[in-house]
């Protein structure tokens, strides 16, 4: 499609039909850019979801206040499992950038243990808050937290999910085009849930407990 | 290609129906008020339609004038297929709707801050100014459901679905709801503001007629909300006192315990007039703790603003007082659909199913048992009173 | 005991008694339901057309045919909303005095509630979404959109919804919250029962897939233009097309997450909106209006649109003033942000924050205002042919100023006060909706339909239709203007003042008068379809400018032979002043998309789980949900999702194609 004068300035015939074969219409850059803004459209919930948090984060009617009931030290190492598997998810996408198919799933599954482990300590810290009777029924500010919190821990399940599936695939297939556009399109949803991680770090936990 | 003229020129005269009605609905309650605060708020509105039919009208005229001159039909029109582009008609059709909306916007901006319901009026009327000596008069608005509880806190005396007031003084009415959203609304008086619970609205007011007029709820709030209705009559100094001097002499009283019966769900309330009031129970309404041992919202507040800081050791510990699990949840909450075990789930009728013997149903229309089909009947809900068929 | 537990356990809290026996209105429309679906499948299944309707339709991942799906969607759904308002109407018409009309308040304010969710998501957005469906690729040169087995989820989904609401109809309840679902009626406390979760599931579902579909249009504009074709030489629907989908995908993921919030309260007991432990509902009318502000803006650009390429179409020449209709569209896009608070003035947010959002709402009337002066100066020194199209364009001018004046006046806070949650209130949105949206979705089917069909709407009864639409909206809102003035409210199901009737019965009468209209549409489509010989027409019925037109009407399923190369604006007119011709030889293999079922499965899968969880029957919920994930990932192992037309077929299809043109 390069091979066009917009206008036939030159006294030339304009082209106005394209006789050549060509795949503009198969959308190479379609699936990044619709992932992209699918994952601008997930991040306003979260949006969402941060600015009830910050409207209902001090109605506690009655119940425990944050700097009573987070653990920073268990939401840290949280932070650091969450942290690593970013970077081998880069290390994943490194390899196949390389076409090093067991080397790519090698760092997945990596980056999958690690998700893994964000999981577990998740579960457990909400399991230790229930058993205290810090439920979200509680208040509204308990139902802020574990909302936020729980939506993200669910993308990081679903984000497991599909990295257990995308191992398959790559077992099956290896490193070909739809299976590189998979790759990236799930590096790029786990970066976005390292971020937002961040901000619920920074936000829920850091100034829940400085309040 | 056919044309059809006639269409344009009957499009023309329909535009007339609506001006021909609004004639008609010149009586209206918003229309024709009787305080001031109403009367500057119709004002606005006279001068907003007059400012904008500046440029409505224009476009009316020559949306039908160009519609009927440029028809394919007419030879004599001239046809231009590049005029697509003239910067100054550009300029023009822009600044236009600009310079309408600079006019208006400065009127929103005053009138907003003249009128909003928080700030005491600066006048009764247009020719009498506010006697700086006179307080206002205070009236505590409850919205139950489904009627109107008014509280005069200067004379001790409270009313349901009927609000008495002297003409030409100053109202301030403090509002709140117990449990519905509705808005406090008599268009004769004033425009409507929100009453919701645990919190507070306000709203600044006068009557400047005597009379009968209707108030009401304008949000929806539930099966009873079409007959949320009261009465808003405007008395004179002499007549007000002796209304006031009546009520008292009624003699029920509105204590704990029989508010506590009125904020049961009703509907089609007749008016009611208690002739004493506990006190502070405006404050316990919209601080939701008329129910004796709970706590106001004000206490839940202060053990907040201490367990959450302020660098101060926290005495509070984590659960403290607190069972474990579900049970921890204070009062009776509802519980949600998916904590509920299986033989906790209530199998949920069609509304259409007769709950009283011999209730007619939906079937006859405008028989006064349909009221049973509302939501007064569902189940009970734990927390939620079950209502008393009325 | 032990049977009861039995039963809780596989129904939930459904029971017979949760079915309508004794509620004549809707055992009858039941019975209806009923005999007309048993037909409907009798003919199918005699006709043996399961296999077509299934091969050729509900897999099929083609834009065209999705756009037509959609469309069809919103026509059957807007008889359902209509059936509402009719009741509505007779109701409010007779209930006065001692009179209780004849729909208690439990049904009344069901019906007001499902008439506004189902005209706006079950209604609107269909139709919107299945003319930029049709439209968009087909006027940007492509051959689909960017994804398309997306577009064809994104419909089941929103099928899916609508299911769900029109079974609330027989199973069950449907909310009394009003179309927004507003707190404090549907939390859990004062709606115990299954209105709320039939709304919130129903809107969840359908409002997933319009997300996704958003996403599809917004790439398929950016990545899939035609060569040549600039953003500045994009059609005017198109551009409004691409800020609606932008609004969509801004505002659909709040929409979501509020509704998600209602739904923990529902089911977990949270506490964010209720009334106690530190909920609070303010917030959700917060949330539900800085979607809905802009939702009204993601239903109306489209349609500007549509009126810009009608316009422009028929008075024969170039819109006026492309480039400012372009920034105004913009301007509108970014502006509906920051307007929400405005559909609560009266809730005390004070004078200055009030001020503000007044008057950014009263600056959208700007863009808007030129707008129209835009298709004025286009009609300006045109030739207008006043096919039926270009009626709905004057009727569109003549309605929507009006709306737009009364929007000006509720936006100023003082005004608003006395005029807000009336019946101007609501007459000034039925106003914009019916006059804005409805009127264009209209003239979009009158003017697009021969290019989906190959032959034009039957002119005598769209005419019926147009003038039913047209004088029965005037009958029917007029007085609601003037009873709002008189202080009437919304939402009433009962007025004490007999004064008032006339003005409800004046208002019923345009009901009818509307009723008229719908049934000569209905009735135009039957009579086009049969008499289709007689009305078929070329590929281009109406001389005109963009480039769906350049190619045939029906196109065929890669819309295009060739692609075509933009120039200009109103790229085929171009083509047509400089006489281009289509080559007839030198086709090339067109890549496709493969037909897919997958669409379909997981939206009925989503149902289920949507009907499971609204009757609390946990176990059919639990296995939808997963037999939905395992289908999802089993859908992932399908590398083989394309295929190509062979050279040798697109020019057979292009030969037979001239032949027939011949």
């Amino acid at each position: 499609m390069t091979t066009l004068s917009p206008t036939a300035e030159d006294g030339a015939p304009p082209v106005f039909y394209q006789t050549e074969a060509d795949e503009h219409d198969h959308s190479a850059g379609g699936t990044t850019l619709g992932f992209w803004i699918y994952l601008m459209s997930d991040a306003l919930i979260f949006a969402t979801l941060f600015a009830t948090y910050g409207v209902l984060s001090t109605s506690y009617a009655g119940g425990p206040a944050p700097s009573q009931i987070f653990d920073l030290k268990l939401v840290a190492l949280n932070t650091a499992m969450l942290l690593i598997s970013s970077i081998t998810c880069g290390m994943a996408m490194i390899a196949m950038e390389q076409g090093q198919v067991r080397s790519t799933q090698l760092w997945l599954a990596i980056t999958g243990l690690f998700g893994a482990a964000f999981i577990g300590i998740e579960l457990y810290e909400f399991t230790e808050l229930i058993h205290e009777g810090a439920t979200p029924m509680r208040s509204g500010f308990l139902s802020g937290f574990f909302t936020l919190v729980g939506t993200h821990g669910l993308h990081v399940f679903s984000g497991l999910i599909w990295i257990c599936v995308m191992l398959v695939q790559l077992g099956q297939r290896g490193l070909v085009m739809e299976n590189r556009r998979r790759l990236m399109c799930l590096s790029m949803f786990w970066h976005l849930l390292d971020v937002v991680w961040i901000g619920v770090f920074t936000f829920v936990y850091l100034l829940g407990v400085l309040r | 290609m056919p044309t059809h003229p006639a269409p344009l020129t009957r499009l023309a005269r329909l535009a007339l129906i609506p001006l021909l009605l609004c004639v008609a609905g010149c009586q209206g309650a918003v229309l024709d008020p009787a305080g001031d605060i109403a009367l500057q708020q119709r004002n606005l509105i006279y001068a907003s339609v007059g400012l904008m039919l500046l440029i409505i009208l224009p476009v009316m005229i020559l949306t039908v004038v160009f519609a009927w001159r440029y028809r394919a039909g007419n030879k004599e029109a001239t046809y231009d297929p590049h005029f697509d582009h003239s910067t100054s008609l550009e300029l023009i059709i822009w600044s236009a709707p600009l310079l309408i909306i600079i006019a208006l916007g400065a009127l929103t901006w005053s009138s907003t801050h003249l009128l909003d319901p928080f700030r005491p009026l600066n006048r009764i009327s247009a020719t009498k100014a506010v006697d700086p000596k006179q307080k206002p008069l205070l009236v505590q608005v409850v919205s139950l459901d489904w009627k109107w509880l008014f509280i005069y806190p200067e004379f001790g005396i409270a009313t349901v679905n009927e609000l008495a007031l002297p003409v030409d003084r100053q109202v301030r009415f403090d509002m709140t709801s117990t449990n519905m959203m509705n808005t406090f609304y008599a268009p004769t008086m004033a425009g409507m503001v929100y009453t919701m619970p645990g919190m507070r609205s306000t709203l600044h007011a006068v009557l400047n007629r005597q009379g009968d007029y209707e108030g009401m709820s304008a949000n929806y709030s539930g099966a009873g909300f079409s007959y949320m209705r009261f009465k808003l009559r405007g008395l004179d100094d002499a007549a007000f006192t002796r209304w006031v001097g009546e009520v008292k002499g009624r003699g029920a009283a509105l204590d704990t315990a029989n508010y506590l019966k009125l904020e049961k769900p009703s509907e089609q309330v007749p008016v009611m007039h208690f002739g004493s009031v506990a006190p502070a129970l405006f404050q316990r309404i919209y601080e939701r703790c008329v129910t004796p041992n709970t706590p106001c919202m004000s206490e839940i507040m202060a053990r907040d603003n201490a367990a959450g800081g302020g660098g101060e050791p926290n005495p509070m510990q984590a659960g403290e007082g607190m069972p474990a699990g579900r049970q921890s949840i204070p009062r009776g909450k509802p519980e949600g659909g998916l904590m509920k075990d299986t033989d906790e789930i209530t199998p949920v009728p069609h509304n259409s199913k007769p709950r009283l013997p011999g209730a007619p149903g939906s079937t006859d229309p405008g028989s006064p048992r349909n009221r049973d089909l509302t939501f007064l009947s569902q189940p009970a809900t734990p927390g939620q009173p079950r209502a008393a068929h009325g | 005991m032990f049977n009861e537990t039995v039963l809780k356990t596989i129904f939930g809290r459904l029971s017979f008694e949760s079915f309508p026996i004794h509620e004549p209105i809707l055992l009858v429309t039941f019975a209806g339901v009923v005999v007309l679906g048993l037909a409907i499948v009798g003919a199918i299944t005699k006709y043996k057309l399961w296999g077509y309707l299934w091969t050729e339709w509900f897999t099929s991942v083609d834009h065209k045919k999705i756009g037509i799906m959609y469309i069809i969607l919103g026509i059957i759904m807007l008889l359902r909303g209509f059936a509402d308002a009719v009741m509505m109407r007779t109701q409010q018409a007779l209930s006065f005095g001692a009179n209780e009309g004849y729909l208690n308040a439990h049904h009344y304010d069901q019906i007001f509630t499902a008439h506004g969710t189902i005209m706006i998501f079950f209604v609107a957005i269909p139709l919107v979404v299945g003319l930029i469906n049709y439209v968009m690729p087909l006027q940007i040169g492509a051959r689909d959109v960017a994804f398309p087995f997306l577009n064809n989820f994104s419909f089941w989904l929103t099928v899916a919804g609508a299911l769900l609401v029109m079974v609330s109809l027989f199973v069950g309840e449907f909310s009394r919250a009003g179309w927004l679902n507003y707190v404090p009626v549907s939390n859990l406390q004062n709606s115990p029962d299954t209105g709320p979760d039939y709304y919130l599931w129903a809107l969840q579902i359908a409002g997933i897939g319009t997300t996704l579909s958003g996403i599809n249009m917004v790439v398929t504009i950016i990545k899939m233009r035609a060569p040549g074709m600039t953003m500045m030489k994009l059609p005017v629907f198109c551009w409004t097309a691409l800020c609606s989908n932008v609004l969509v995908i801004a505002i659909f993921p709040i929409l979501t997450a509020a509704f998600t919030m209602l739904m923990l309260d529902r089911y977990l007991g949270f506490n964010f909106f209720t009334n106690d432990l530190g909920g609070n509902p303010m917030m959700y009318w917060n949330l539900v209006w800085i979607w809905g502000h802009p939702e009204v803006y993601v239903l109306i650009l489209p349609i500007f649109g549509v009126y810009s390429e009608i316009t422009s179409t028929f008075t024969g020449k170039r819109l006026f003033g492309y480039s400012s209709m372009v920034y105004a569209t913009v301007v509108i896009t970014i502006l509906s942000f920051l307007v929400w608070l405005h559909h609560f003035f009266t809730m005390g947010s004070g004078a200055s924050v009030n001020s503000f959002f007044g008057i950014a709402t009263m600056v959208i009337s700007i863009p808007t205002g030129a707008k129209i002066f835009n298709w004025l100066f286009t009609m300006y020194r045109g030739q207008i042919r006043f096919e039926l199209p270009m009626q709905w364009v004057v009727a569109f001018l003549l309605t929507f100023v009006v709306g737009g004046m009364t929007g000006v006046m509720l936006a100023i806070p003082p005004a608003d006060f006395v005029l807000h949650n009336s019946l101007f209130l609501v007459a000034h949105f039925h106003n914009v909706i019916i006059g804005g949206v409805v009127f264009g979705l209209f003239a979009g089917i009158d003017y697009w339909f021969p290019k989906a069909f190959g032959f034009k709407l039957d002119p005598f009864w769209g005419r019926i239709h147009f003038w039913g639409w047209v004088i029965g909206y005037w009958v029917a809102w007029t007085p609601m203007y003037v009873a709002g003035l008189m202080g009437v409210t919304r939402r009433l199901r009962h007025l004490d003042d007999a004064t008032l009737q006339p003005l409800f019965v004046i208002a019923a009468i345009g009901v009818a008068i509307i009723a008229v209209g719908i049934a000569a549409f209905i009735i135009q489509i039957v009579v086009s379809i049969i008499n289709r010989d007689k009305l078929r027409v070329g590929d281009d019925p109406w001389n005109g400018r963009t480039l769906e037109w350049a190619t045939s009407s029906p196109p065929p399923a890669y819309n295009f032979a060739f692609t075509p190369v933009v120039h200009d604006l109103d790229a085929w007119h171009d083509m047509k002043e400089r006489g281009s011709k289509v080559p007839d030889s030198g086709f090339l293999p067109i890549h496709m998309p493969r037909n897919t079922g997958t669409g379909v499965i997981l939206s009925g899968l989503a149902a289920v789980l949507g009907f499971a969880m609204v009757w609390y029957i946990w176990w059919l919920a639990g296995l939808s949900f997963v037999a939905m994930i395992g289908y999802g990932i089993f859908h992932t192992f399908n590398y083989n999702r394309d295929y190509h037309i062979p050279a040798e077929d697109v020019a057979e299809t292009e030969r037979k194609h001239a032949l027939a043109g011949a």
